[in-house]
């Protein structure tokens, strides 16, 4: 058999298994009326619109969207000066920190969601909403920290040494020199730890389970009590969301190497 | 600007916040946990302060070993099935277009980051009676009547396969686009076929990479908690659930803080292994 022929194949059988659930999924989300059916049968938008309309569910995707916005903010404020401290320093102990950041990421996720929940019970903040923040934050530091190491290390260091022959200070090359060549690094970090903050359940579970709803303890919860269309919408909603992130990020920056960091530094 | 070490205070300044953020807020809970999984079970609240070993002696237990053997048989199963899909697929993935390659990208890092609570509830609805894929066999003519295909083994590994695929795409795939083509050039030149230049030359050489990979696949599917829940019975559960259902339905906090310590030590144990793995391929090359 020839090479192409092979890949189709091998190509169409991994696209059938990766997309059928969410084709169920997708097909159930468009029911009329609220059964879980497949085929559906008849056609509504209805339940896309449900997302926002009813209180529960919005509660939850507002609550998501703030929790991920906020701990892709804390992370990327905490990799930005490490990750210039360990390209701008010869310090490699200061290493150490970096092999910090990226220890919750390879451990099984559980146990990282256990030691906040021990730590944050300890402290007598437990059930707060900003623990989640600090919590996911810390969790999904690995992403930025990793692309914002390949983009100091994609900076041509003679660009940077021009600047401060021409007097600039650190703080001035910073600004003009070093930050506009990183921002699209910047900004993938953020996007991946965004897009994985809000699809992160068992940390936020652990840590804010019982006082505040995201839209995975969400759809969990109601799993429990039976099955709402709004599930198989959010579902879908979710996936698009990740994509069209995703798709953003290779449209605007260079995915494979991206990717090709991404797993190095996961080792 | 060269490199330089780092000479007054003011140059360790950006390094504060990191720094002090992931000592509070990883380390200490990090800590916290090892300290508690030596407390005593207070079922008024979450502990009390104490220094016992019971916590540990659970795992003797013939439950515990069965939970155990479960869980690292069902994770090895996770990891061979997702490297043999994974590895040809990507390998066919490096040599297509730029362009074709992005767009599986986008796909597979858009299902890795997919909630495990959607990949379970997916799931379920593709092994449903009412909404599953046992209704298109029917309309085909293969099967007399839909049925219901989970909660059962096959349901929690298809689901498990499905979650921790993308992630060994995205492990192999650095690797996979590194080697060097010429190798394969040079078997087909020799007049080998694809498939056994396949097998033959490109396998071998990255034997290396498909140990370390099958390890991490390994570590990572350890960590899957909702799945074995969503998809099995409660004899599937697996490590991470029950750390889950000790520490908030049995409110035993102790215990779960010794299962989890446990489970540290088992994935750093492999962790560690993949390490030597790729330091001998440092070797070797």
């Amino acid at each position: 058999m020839s090479q192409v022929g092979l890949r189709r194949i091998i190509f169409t059988l991994v696209a059938l298994f990766l997309a059928g659930p969410l084709v169920v999924v997708a097909g159930v989300s468009v029911n009329e009326k609220q059964s879980l059916t497949f085929p559906p049968q008849g056609f509504s938008l209805n339940w896309y619109y449900q997302i926002f309309a009813d209180d529960g569910w919005r509660a939850a995707l507002i609550n998501s969207v703030t929790l991920a916005a906020a701990s892709a903010a804390i992370a990327v404020l905490m990799a930005l000066p490490l990750s210039w401290f360990l390209w701008r320093r010869i310090a490699p102990w200061a290493n150490i920190f970096r092999l910090l950041g990226v220890a919750p990421f390879i451990l099984p996720p559980v146990i990282t969601a256990l030691g906040f929940l021990t730590f944050w019970a300890t402290v007598g903040a437990y059930g707060q909403a900003w623990t989640a923040a600090i919590s996911h934050a810390i969790f999904f530091i690995t992403l930025p920290l990793v692309t914002l190491s390949l983009g100091f290390a994609s900076i041509d260091r003679s660009l940077v040494e021009a600047a401060a022959t021409m007097g600039g200070n650190d703080r001035t090359i910073l600004r003009t020199v070093v930050l506009p060549l990183i921002l699209p690094y910047l900004i993938s970090g953020f996007a991946f730890a965004f897009v994985l903050s809000l699809n992160e359940y068992i940390i936020a579970y652990m840590t804010v389970g019982f006082t505040m709803e995201t839209l995975p303890i969400k759809i969990f919860n109601a799993l429990r009590y039976g099955y709402t269309p709004i599930m198989a919408s959010v579902s879908v909603f979710f996936v698009l969301l990740a994509a069209i992130i995703f798709g953003l990020i290779a449209r605007f920056g260079d995915l494979p190497k991206l990717l090709g960091a991404l797993s190095g530094g996961g080792k | 600007m060269r490199r330089e070490p780092p000479r007054s205070l003011a140059d360790y300044a950006p390094l504060a916040f990191p720094a002090i953020m992931l000592l509070v807020f990883f380390v200490i809970p990090f800590s916290t946990m090892i300290a508690v999984s030596f407390f005593r079970r207070d079922p008024a609240g979450f502990y009390s302060r104490d220094f016992i070993f019971d916590n540990y002696e659970r795992f003797l237990s013939a439950f515990f070993g069965g939970v155990l053997g479960f869980s690292i048989m069902l994770a090895v199963i996770v990891a061979v099935v997702c490297v043999i899909i994974a590895f040809p697929f990507t390998w066919l993935l490096a040599q297509a277009s730029r362009r074709v390659q992005i767009v599986w990208l986008v796909v597979i890092l858009s299902i890795l980051s997919l909630s495990e609570v959607i990949i379970g509830f997916a799931w379920t609805t593709l092994f449903s009676r009412t909404a599953g894929i046992t209704n298109i066999f029917v309309w085909m003519g293969l099967m007399s009547e839909a049925q219901a295909l989970s909660p059962n083994f096959g349901a929690v590994l298809t689901g498990m396969v499905y979650q921790a695929l993308p992630y060994t795409v995205l492990v192999l795939y650095p690797a996979i686009v590194r080697l060097d083509p010429t190798l394969m050039e040079a078997a087909r030149t020799l007049g080998s076929s694809p498939l056994r230049a396949f097998f033959n030359v490109v396998v071998p050489a990255m034997r290396s990479t498909i140990v370390a990979t099958l390890i991490m696949v390994f570590v990572f599917a350890l960590g899957s908690y909702l799945l074995p829940q969503m998809l099995g019975r409660p004899q599937h559960w697996t490590l991470s659930v029950l750390i889950t259902d000790q520490a908030i339905y049995q409110s035993n906090m102790p215990f779960a803080a010794a299962m989890a310590v446990f489970l540290v030590l088992m994935s750093l144990a492999f962790v560690g292994l993949t390490l030597l793995v790729g330091a001998r391929k440092g070797g070797e090359a």
